[in-house]
């Protein structure tokens, strides 16, 4: 099992909800990233999410836009963002680290050797935004292969059965997008994803973690109610925005705001056990 | 003449798959509205009711048939083969665009979807999109990138006479690509009441077929006039290729016709040597952008790479998958023209026949003449004037130093 699937099992026997995180590599600069992922781990992060910064990210809102934008300036390419895992890993073995991208991204190294390329560099699993799985077929034997999860999105528009399809053939987690529309957007309606969410709960074993427009304490303390996991993306970005000026403010930073995040997920974890 | 053994043409496949190409790669999040309309599209396609009420539009509203004209002093003072002009610059909004937004707008209709969103490059399809949603009273949003905004002033000022709302894309390199992808994260949003009315054979299943067959009318309409006029269908078509939709159009009714030769024109720019150009099937590899698998340009890390074409509309990095496929399988042959030559194409047409065409055709009418000076007296060339030029005065006025 891969390191996602162990953390992810030891959380749920414990009725512990995940912290889940999202920085794009490479944003605001190079060397900001490496740090940022240890702050965001000191911080109570469970599970990073890195952004492969890609010229075209249409599912994305406009302050991830930008991150991908401002990473693509700095000359990130794939190469470098697997360096920067590399670097992570030197001295955290333990927490998992998925990519998060776009197709394209992977698709010139070829499946094969960028799943290798990727297990070597210390990355755990991928999350591929346009690419569903009944495209999936080609890539899955390779990510099998080298014990690389590829993570599935289920939506608010995804139909039962089609939801079960999906979880049938996705491992690590199952990502539940908690609105119609881009990363970082303003309307989610908590009582709708709650159900949703528990909905596809009956149906697999796989946790479930909830993002796209979580902003604050607030949103994760209740969305921590039902769901294993929450996805923290473009708020986070938007801190480094702001700081993209003093950029070696940007770990306190974030350690800080994900702090406030993780107690709003044990109070909420402890009043549900309570 | 046609088919002999060989099974007909079939693709693309219940996924949407053209051989290798095509498919459906999109946030999951559109996956149901695809599955939507992909369903009711099948329905319609054999609904009679359907087909003529869109054939009624097409013909009363839009102006067909369009011209099938030969080109007589065009094809006297290129010599060789005889160059015929489908005119689809003479539809209502002065291009071929508006064949399929006629049809995407009922469709939108039937699913009770009252706005609807587009991209544009040019502005031609964002046109024909505002137009059709003034004639059946829908809420219209065009997404248009900031530099095409600019250049493109008058289309601009066009849609906002005919209702329409224009956004400016200032992501990524703010042209064609960046307003499709904003039109997509405005379809993930809205995708209730919205229906995104793709203007090319591009995008995820169904996209690439449906606009296919509501295009198809340039080739039926075009096979049938030659029939008539010279007795027999052509040995050669002709269009340019930006997603490749007024190709596709005038090629598909045609694909089974194994005589007929095919040739789609990119623009090859400053020359495709000079790596500015918007050629993904002359210089391009397979990728994955806006919702599938074609060939498209893209740089070592597969990023999307900008391009450069003189007309708006064909300055795009990717294409029509199913044009990929007849790349591949060798249906289609693909080459290229530059600015230069495009422009020298505009000037002849407007000097010989009192046409003129639009930068994006002008590319088909470049081609044509190096074609027709290779065939026989009496073979039959038959080129796309997919849109009409005076979008595009401006363009060459400065080129030519004149203020207007």
């Amino acid at each position: 099992m891969s390191r996602i699937g162990s953390r992810l099992e030891t959380y749920k026997d414990a009725g512990k909800t995940a912290l889940v995180s999202f920085v794009t590599a490479g944003d605001p600069s190079v060397a900001t990233t490496v740090p940022a992922l240890h702050a965001l781990v000191r911080g109570g992060v469970d599970i990073l999410e890195l952004g492969v910064p890609f010229s075209d990210p249409e599912a994305e809102g406009p302050a991830i836009q930008k991150s991908s934008e401002r990473a693509l300036a700095n000359g990130v390419d794939l190469v470098a963002v697997l360096e920067m895992v590399c670097d992570f890993r030197r001295t955290d073995a333990n927490t998992p680290v998925l990519l998060m991208g776009y197709y394209n991204s992977l698709l010139r190294l070829g499946h094969e050797r960028f799943a290798k390329v990727a297990v070597e560099a210390g990355v755990d699993g991928v999350i591929i935004v346009n690419l569903p799985p009944e495209e999936a077929m080609g890539i899955q034997p390779a990510f099998a292969a080298v014990d690389l999860d590829l993570v599935f999105l289920i939506a608010p528009t995804t139909t039962e059965t089609r939801a079960r399809s999906i979880v049938s053939v996705a491992n690590g987690f199952i990502y539940y997008v908690s609105l119609k529309g881009v990363t970082g957007a303003q309307q989610m309606e908590v009582e709708g994803v709650r159900k949703e969410v528990l909905r596809v709960q009956s149906y697999t074993e796989l946790p479930v973690m909830v993002g796209f427009g979580v902003k604050d304490a607030q949103d994760v303390r209740r969305i921590a109610k039902y769901a294993d996991g929450v996805v923290v993306g473009s708020a986070l970005v938007r801190t480094m925005d702001a700081l993209q000026n003093s950029v070696l403010e940007i770990p306190d930073a974030l350690e800080a705001q994900v702090k406030e995040l993780r107690d709003a997920i044990d109070e909420s974890d402890r009043d549900t056990h309570q | 003449m046609s088919g002999g053994n060989r099974k007909p043409y079939s693709a693309p496949d219940e996924a949407g798959h053209f051989g290798e190409f095509g498919g459906r790669f999109v946030a999951e999040t559109l996956t149901h509205a695809l599955d939507e309309l992909t369903e009711l599209y099948e329905n319609l396609s054999t609904d009679e009711a359907f087909r003529q009420r869109f054939e009624h539009d097409l013909a009363h509203y839009v102006g067909r048939p369009t011209p099938l004209y030969e080109a007589r002093r065009l094809t006297s003072e290129i010599g060789g083969a005889r160059i015929f002009l489908k005119r689809e610059d003479l539809n209502h909004t002065g291009a071929h665009k508006i064949n399929n937004t006629v049809g995407q707008a009922l469709l939108a209709e039937r699913m009770g979807k009252r706005r609807v969103i587009a991209e544009t490059g040019a502005g031609q399809h964002g046109v024909a999109t505002a137009t059709v949603a003034a004639r059946l009273g829908f809420d219209c949003c065009v997404y248009m990138g900031e530099e095409d905004v600019r250049r493109q002033a008058l289309n601009v000022y066009r849609m906002k006479l005919l209702g329409a709302e224009v956004v400016p894309v200032s992501s990524g390199s703010r042209t064609l690509k960046d307003a499709m992808n904003e039109a997509m994260r405005d379809w993930v949003t809205n995708v209730d009441d919205t229906h995104y009315i793709i203007g090319s054979v591009a995008g995820p299943h169904p996209y690439p077929a449906l606009v296919r067959d509501f295009q198809s009318v340039i080739g039926r309409e075009a096979k049938e006039q030659s029939l008539e006029q010279c007795g027999r269908i052509p040995d050669l078509l002709i269009a340019c290729v930006g997603g490749g939709s007024n190709a596709m159009g005038l090629f598909f009714p045609f694909v089974d016709d194994e005589g007929v030769d095919l040739i789609g024109v990119e623009a090859a720019g400053l020359g495709i040597e000079t790596g500015r150009h918007a050629a993904p099937l002359n210089a391009g590899r397979p990728g994955v952008l806006h919702g599938s698998r074609s060939y498209l340009m893209d740089d070592e890390d597969g990023q999307i790479r900008e391009t450069h074409s003189i007309s708006a509309g064909l300055d795009y990095p990717g294409v029509g998958p199913e044009h990929s496929y007849w790349k591949d399988i060798g249906r289609a042959n693909y080459v290229s023209v530059t600015d230069e030559q495009a422009v020298e194409a505009f000037r002849l047409l407007n000097r010989t026949e009192g046409i003129m065409p639009a930068l994006e055709s002008s590319h088909a009418v470049a081609y044509a003449a190096i074609e027709a000076l290779r065939r026989d007296n009496d073979e039959i060339i038959v080129v796309n004037l997919s849109g009409r030029g005076d979008k595009d005065i401006q363009t060459i006025a400065d080129m030519d130093g004149i203020q207007i």
